[in-house]
Order: C-alpha cells, then sequence, then structure tokens
C-alpha cells in the first residue's frame, strides 16, 4: 500500500490507532518523516497535523499502548484522542530499554520505569520547539505564548496556530539540550483512568495479532517438534500426508517437521497422517522427579551468597525455637491464548518476518542468522501480541518458521497447535527452597536462612547480568526484604535442569521467592502464636510504604473478623519490581479438597499512578493468573515429554472459579513502580496461607491440587 | 467438495474438506481474521461464532455440519441488537487486555442476551466458563454482561 492510500485507509477506519493495518515500510516512513517535525524517535507530526507515537514497548495486554502516550501526550499538549500510535521497528539504538541493557524488550514490568523521565522528555522537547517556532512566526517571547491541545496558543494577541501548521518550522530548529518537565499538579492526563486506545479495535475484531497476518500468497504450516528435547527426526514417512487436500509440501528439519497447506485445517489433517520417528537422545527418559531430587540434593550444598546480613549462625545458637521448612515449585507454560506462530518469507535477497514479540531486534537478528542474511535485509513487522507473560521474550518461533520458511516458495505462516504450544514451551523453572528460623522468647525472627536451587534464566538471556553465581532476577524476592530481620542469610545454587529449556514467566524470580517467603514469614507468625498480620507489622519499623499497604489490605478486608468453618483468610506482602503490595486472599474448601478463592482484596503502592484503570485491570489480571497457577499449574516430564498438552490437563482459571477482587491505591508521589506482574506473585502465599488458616495444612510445594483436602 | 456458507449475511463458495473445521474456513480460507484460534478441541471459546444465532465453537464443528445454517462471526455481531450492547458494554468497561479471546468472550456473551436479557450470575457462569480469558477479565467480563443486558432491556421498553 502507498502511503497516501495507507494514512487514508487508516483516517478512513476512523480510529485513532493504525494497529488494524499493517505498517508502511521503513523507507515510506524515512520519507513521511522527512516532510514532518520529528525531534525523536518517539514522535511525529505531519503537516497535515497528524500525530503519530511510536511506541518502544510492545502492547501484550499490559496497556503500554495508552500508558506510554499519556507520558508523552501529557508533555506534548495533546489529547490521547489526537494521536495515533505505531508498532516500532527493530532498532536497539533507538528503542532499546534502558532498564533492561539497552536489548529492545518489553518485560519485568518497567515499561513505564523506563519511560517516565525519557518519554515526558521527548514530549517536552517537541513541545518546546513547536512554541519556539510558533513564537518566531509571531515575533513574541516563547514565554508568553502556550501549547494546548495540539496548538500553540499566544494569549495576548489571541492568535493560534495548529502543531500541524509549525511542523516544517519546528522541524527547522535546533533539538533544546535541555528542557522543562510539567510539574504533577499540573497534569491533565497521568493520574486519570483513561480509556485504552486499543479497546475499540479489540472489540470489534479489526485488531490484528501475529496470527492474522496475511500476506499475499500466504501459505500455512503447522509443525511436529521433536516430543523430547534435544531429540532427531529419524525417519519420516508423509505419503498419507501429501495426499490430504489442500496439502502443499511437507517441510523436513533436523528436529520437526512441517506440513504447508492452503489452510490450518489441512495442514493439522496432513500432521496428523505423519508417521514420524524420532531419536530421542539423550533425555528419553528424564522424569520430572529426577529433576526435583537433582535441586533438592544441590540445595544442601552452599551456593552464592545472595545477601548476608548479621549473623545468622550465631543468633540461630541463640534462639528459643527453630523452624525449618522446605519448598518446591513446579515447572509452569506460558500458554498465551495466541498459540506460538510466526509468518515467514524468505527470498534469496532478503526475509520479511511477521510476528507479535517481546524483542523486535532479537526477532529481527534470529531471522538474519537463520536465514543467513544480513540485518538490513531483514524487515519485521511487529503486531499485538495475544498475551506474552514472558513467552514472546524468546525468539525460538521465529527461528522455526525462518528454517520452514527457506524452503518453500512465497510466504509461510507457522502455527503451533496448541498442543505444541504447550509441549515446547520455555518453562518457568522448578524451585527447591530450604529454610530455617530462629525466634527469640518473643516469638521474633532473629535469624534467617533461605538456601534455594534452580535455574538461572538470566544467565542465558542475557549472560552479562550474571555474575558470582548470581543475578537480580533469580534473587528477587528471597534478598532485600521489607521485614527488619537483624540476621538473614540468602543462598542460590544454580542448576540448569537437562532436557527442559527454562524461560522468565509473569512475575518471574518473585513468583518463586515470593510464594516462599510469605509462606515461611506465615510459618514463623504461627510458631509463635501471633496474628500473620500484626508478626508481620511489627517487623515493618523501617518501610511504612510496607506497613501502610499491609494495613490497608487487612482493614479493607475485615481481617479478624468471624468466617464460616471451612473459609480462611491468608495475607501476603512484598516489594517486588519497584511497588509495594499487599493481598488478603479468602477461601473456602470444599469437603473434597477442592479450593474456591471467593475474594481478594489487594492494597497496592505502586508510586505515582499513570492510568489507574490499567492499574486495576493488571491487579486483576495478575491475580487470576496467579490463581490458575497455584491452584493447579504444573508441567511435568516422563520419558522426557511434556505430559500436559491442552486446557483438559493445563487448566486455566474460568469465570465460574474466578473471585471477587477489590483493589486500593495508595496515593504516592513517589517515583511510578511496574504493574504488569506483581498481582501474580502476590496471589500464591496469599492463597496457601488461607488455606492454612482454614485447615491447619500448610502448602510448601505447589501446585495446591488435592492437598489441601480435609483428613 | 465444495460448500455455500451463508457468512455475516454474504454467500460465500469454498471447495474444502467436508471435515475440515470451520474456523480454518473463516480464517484462512475467506480471510476473516476475528475470530482465533486458541485450542483446536472446544476447549478455550477463542473460536466462538454464532450458527443460526446460538454460540458454537468454530474449531471443532466441520465445514459439513454448517450447510444451510446462518454463520454471524465478531465481524457482524454488532448488526444484532445484543451484539451491540456487549460492545458498546466492553468499550464501556474497558473489558479487553491483551484481547486475543475477546472475540469468542463477544460472541459467546452476545448469544447469551439473545435468550436471556436478565441473566443472573449463574446464568452468566454457564454461558461464559467455556471462554478461557488469560489475562483474567472476568471480573470486567461480568459487569459488562450485566452492564449490556440492562441496556437491552430498557430500549426494549422504550
Amino acid at each position: 500500500m502507498k502511503r497516501r492510500a495507507f494514512l487514508q485507509a487508516s483516517l478512513a477506519a476512523g480510529g485513532g490507532l493504525l494497529l488494524g493495518f499493517n505498517l508502511p515500510s521503513a523507507r515510506g516512513a524515512q520519507a513521511a518523516a522527512a516532510k514532518s517535525f520529528a525531534p525523536n524517535a518517539f514522535i511525529r507530526i505531519g503537516a497535515d497535523g497528524q500525530i503519530v507515537l511510536t511506541m518502544p514497548y510492545v502492547e501484550m495486554g499490559q496497556g503500554t499502548y495508552t500508558s506510554i502516550p499519556m507520558l508523552i501526550a501529557e508533555e506534548l499538549e495533546v489529547q490521547l484522542k489526537q494521536v495515533r500510535v505505531e508498532h516500532a521497528p527493530p532498532n536497539e539504538k533507538l528503542y532499546g530499554n534502558p532498564l533492561l541493557g539497552g536489548i529492545q524488550a518489553t518485560g519485568n514490568s518497567n515499561a513505564i520505569r523506563a519511560s517516565w523521565q525519557p518519554l515526558r522528555q521527548a514530549g517536552a522537547t517537541a513541545r518546546t520547539m513547536l512554541v519556539s517556532a510558533a513564537a518566531k512566526r509571531w515575533k513574541v517571547d516563547p514565554a508568553s505564548c502556550r501549547a494546548q491541545s495540539a496548538e500553540v496558543v499566544h494569549a495576548p494577541s489571541g492568535r493560534r496556530l495548529k502543531y500541524g501548521a509549525l511542523a516544517a518550522d519546528a522541524a527547522r530548529l535546533p533539538v533544546p539540550e535541555s528542557v522543562v518537565l510539567k510539574q504533577p499538579k499540573d497534569f491533565k492526563l497521568i493520574g486519570t483512568p483513561a480509556k485504552r486506545l486499543d479497546t475499540p479495535a479489540k472489540v470489534n475484531g479489526t485488531a490484528v495479532y501475529g496470527i492474522d497476518a496475511r500476506p499475499p500468497g500466504v501459505k500455512i504450516a503447522t509443525l511436529a517438534q521433536s516430543p523430547v528435547f534435544g531429540g532427531r527426526v529419524k525417519s519420516v514417512d508423509d505419503s498419507k500426508a501429501k495426499a490430504v487436500k489442500a496439502v502443499r509440501q511437507i517441510v523436513r528439519l533436523d528436529d520437526a517437521v512441517a506440513v504447508v497447506a492452503d489452510h490450518m485445517g489441512a495442514a493439522k489433517k496432513g500432521l496428523a497422517a505423519l508417521v514420524i520417528e524420532w531419536d530421542d537422545g539423550t533425555h528419553a527418559k528424564l522424569d520430572t522427579q529426577q529433576i526435583v531430587d537433582q535441586l533438592a540434593k544441590a540445595s544442601l550444598n552452599s551456593g552464592a551468597v545472595a545477601q548476608n546480613v548479621g549473623n545468622t549462625d550465631s543468633a540461630m545458637a541463640s534462639a528459643l525455637t527453630k523452624v525449618e521448612a522446605t519448598y518446591q515449585v513446579p515447572f509452569l507454560a506460558h500458554a498465551t491464548m495466541e498459540p506460538m506462530n510466526c509468518t515467514a518469507h524468505v527470498r534469496k535477497d532478503g526475509c520479511e518476518v511477521w510476528v507479535g514479540s517481546q524483542v523486535m531486534a532479537r526477532a529481527q537478528e534470529a531471522a538474519a542468522k537463520t536465514a543467513g542474511l544480513p540485518l538490513d535485509k531483514v524487515v519485521v513487522h511487529n503486531h499485538l501480541l495475544g498475551g506474552g507473560f514472558g513467552r514472546r521474550l524468546e525468539i525460538d518461533g521465529v527461528t522455526r518458521a525462518v528454517q520452514i520458511a527457506m524452503q518453500v516458495e512465497g510466504p509461510v505462516k507457522v502455527v503451533w497447535t496448541r498442543e505444541e504450544d504447550i509441549q515446547h514451551d520455555m518453562y518457568r523453572p522448578t524451585f527447591f527452597d530450604r529454610l530455617s528460623a530462629g525466634l527469640d522468647g518473643k516469638g521474633a525472627p532473629v535469624a534467617w536462612n533461605h538456601r534455594f536451587a534452580g535455574s538461572s534464566v538470566i544467565a542465558r538471556w542475557v549472560p552479562p547480568g550474571f555474575n558470582n553465581g548470581l543475578d537480580s532476577d533469580t534473587t528477587e524476592g528471597a534478598i532485600d526484604l521489607v521485614y527488619g530481620l537483624p540476621n538473614l542469610h540468602v543462598e542460590y545454587v544454580r542448576v540448569e535442569p537437562p532436557g527442559i529449556p527454562t524461560a522468565f514467566w509473569r512475575s518471574v524470580g518473585p513468583s518463586h521467592n515470593v510464594f516462599v517467603v510469605e509462606s515461611f514469614m506465615d510459618e514463623l507468625a504461627a510458631t509463635a502464636k501471633q496474628d500473620p498480620v500484626a508478626y508481620r507489622r511489627s517487623l515493618l519499623d523501617k518501610t511504612p510504604r510496607a506497613k501502610a499497604v499491609l494495613e490497608l489490605a487487612s482493614e479493607k478486608a475485615g481481617w479478624g473478623k468471624p468466617l464460616p468453618k471451612g473459609v480462611g483468610r491468608g495475607v501476603s506482602l512484598q516489594h517486588a519490581f519497584a511497588t509495594y503490595m499487599a493481598q488478603v486472599a479468602e477461601v473456602e474448601l470444599a469437603k473434597d479438597g477442592t479450593v474456591r478463592v471467593r475474594r481478594v482484596v489487594c492494597a497496592v503502592d505502586c508510586g505515582t499512578v499513570v492510568n489507574p484503570d490499567t492499574v486495576r485491570a493488571q491487579i486483576q489480571s495478575g491475580i487470576i493468573f496467579g490463581i490458575t497457577a497455584a491452584l493447579r499449574g504444573e508441567i511435568t516430564l516422563k520419558d522426557g515429554r511434556v505430559q500436559q498438552s491442552n486446557f483438559h490437563d493445563y487448566p486455566m482459571l474460568r469465570i465460574n472459579e474466578a473471585p471477587a477482587i477489590e483493589v486500593y491505591i495508595v496515593e504516592s508521589s513517589e517515583l511510578p513502580g511496574g504493574m504488569g506482574e506483581t498481582g501474580t506473585s502476590a496471589i500464591a502465599p496469599a492463597l496457601t496461607n488461607a488455606i492454612f488458616a482454614a485447615t491447619g495444612k500448610r502448602i510448601r510445594k505447589l501446585p495446591v491440587a488435592d492437598q489441601a483436602a480435609l483428613t | 467438495m465444495p460448500y455455500t456458507l451463508t457468512i455475516n449475511g454474504t454467500a460465500r463458495s469454498v471447495d474444502v474438506d467436508d471435515d475440515t473445521p470451520l474456523l480454518w474456513v473463516i480464517r484462512d480460507v475467506l480471510g476473516m481474521t476475528g475470530t482465533k484460534f486458541g485450542c483446536g478441541l472446544g476447549l478455550c471459546g477463542a473460536c466462538t461464532v454464532h450458527l443460526d444465532g446460538a454460540a458454537a465453537r468454530s474449531c471443532i464443528t466441520p465445514v459439513s455440519a454448517v450447510d444451510g445454517k446462518k454463520i454471524t462471526t465478531i465481524e457482524a455481531v454488532g448488526k444484532t441488537p445484543a451484539g451491540k450492547e456487549v460492545q458498546q458494554a466492553w468499550l464501556h468497561r474497558e473489558v479487553p487486555q491483551c484481547g486475543y479471546c475477546q472475540s469468542g468472550q463477544i460472541m459467546s456473551a452476545a448469544a447469551l442476551l439473545a435468550e436471556n436479557k436478565r441473566p443472573s450470575d449463574k446464568d452468566i457462569d454457564e454461558a461464559m466458563a467455556g471462554n478461557v480469558c488469560r489475562c483474567g477479565t472476568y471480573v470486567r467480563i461480568r459487569a459488562a454482561i450485566k452492564q449490556a443486558a440492562q441496556s437491552l432491556r430498557k430500549k426494549e421498553t422504550a
């Protein structure tokens, strides 16, 4: 599509968003940029008044395509309905995430934290230049002009000019080195519940995800990868598959076979008709229990010291009461609603990729490397993501699609079945934890020891982030606790499980550590025969923000009020992703041990709030995601194969099981904290502590499954 | 074999195997991508469409079973009174997050409200429990369905 036609098409659609359309080529964008005012990589204002904001972070449900525009629009003095949003192309120089070592990645709940200063500055820079351009045109002092609603106004004379009319002039001005940001009291957008820009397209079916890419002539492929990780294809009998109507081609790779067809129905039918013999390789007999045993054993040895405060050995020796426990969390799949997919078109001189990715530049690199092409010959079109949760921080799907596309004439969309998606995920690692604590005569914790063993995703994903046996993610939530513990010692033993790849999963390190720490804290309260909220509160004198959310959540939840038999309340407190959060879960147990979470009360202090409605939505979302995992999430291996395959044996929480969720936001002028993941890590211990309150049964191993059955 | 399907009021001819799931005819053969693929086994509801007004999982509905039936997808559900109110309520309540499952959620909700304009929580559970949302938008889905039901009732009495 020519750019003009493209713009018209977008305008005709009436939306403020480009997302329903394929993006213009990089060349087209540059040509357009030449005639527009583009003071930085995030803002482009055309002579026609069109304001386009380029999104460095990808939209996977977290609302970033609204909250990031809010930051820019606030300073640029435009309304959200006046802007259009574009996906950023791969370019780490322009769009690298400063909080993730410059990698162009969306993850770790840090888009707002990373953007808070630079993107408001980007908006302020553009605004300052537009004001200068107007002042110059009117020959007045810039200080006598102000920007509002995409116009510059000269109040004394009543003159006004739209941004579009100033774009060409502003483009000729030097970019100022420093600009003045607005005072929070003058915010018009930040802190207001803005309507999401992507909602209209998501309710009428026009939103375009990676799986919806349809370059002309595209064929559809689906695939079978070696059921055992690291296995190889030994032989393929494709005679029956080839006979399926609309099947065009069978592509054989070293460790996978793909069926290319006119539509997915034929591709799946063809796949089912293949007879593949696999060489399972070295992991043919691998079992989850072997991995757990390996971790349990490793956790007996000393590891890298993640944090040491005081002297736990001597404190332990003088403690009156000692408490010991081991904890375990399982492998987890991401199960994004949009199954893994990627469309690729490999030609001799170049490659084009259509995908929804959390790592655009890595997607481009993977395609280039696989196709043996220079980076500049690979064009990647990003799309909306039908869920990310960390799965789309990996580029294995891009590599696969390009491998297949190299053998196919024309573009091919490789769509994984749900079974492939679950059985060839890269999983939240399993961990094994050993804890011990010593209490004094009043029951206060005088010593806290925690050692855990498991995989470091950072060590693979961003190796420079792994130093001296440690990384900041694997230990987050286990160290720098909000509690005043005079003697604390935390060690991490890195063990990479064989035969199963690990990856980031929504709430990452805290998904494991917060469950363990908050459960064990509950154990200490119970040992000390103290109320779990009061016990925690007594340790929070130096962390007032933590104390405030704990008090708010417990008050709103009616902590301490009587409950019927079989119902219990549990609490959790966390400081992760620079956000403070407390949750109180209320669970109800059926006689057969079935756990129903009926209410969750959450208090959050995430510093300055950009879009409060998004904060609420993310907490609701994170809690549901976390309940699914805590109650029943578990990936297991037998004979090297993942045993779960679809939503019947890797079940999700459904609407009839969803609790009422109340969210209370603490007003704060602190720097913004992360929101996308906090709800998930905080719910598991609140839930299992509630089970303890209801039954006396301590859950030390996730998922809960049938452990809560009353005996 | 050749089939003529009536989708969103338009007759469309396709030539596919009898057992081809309707989902792939809609998405890949006809190029209407609003209807989504989630599981392929009728377990998640992302592929929900209406067959003569009733919600059906298109991923497990063979094309041979829809001959002569009126098929409605997310692209046209807004033309039905219930579908329109559901979409409005979804906008008003800011239901979607990643949005991928929402076509299916809206189709299930619209089918419910076309039949029952005063759904109880239990009715909502029953109609919507087949639709998985990995972003956990359930709290808002329930609120939006109640809001849409109320608007529908108001319009009927008006």
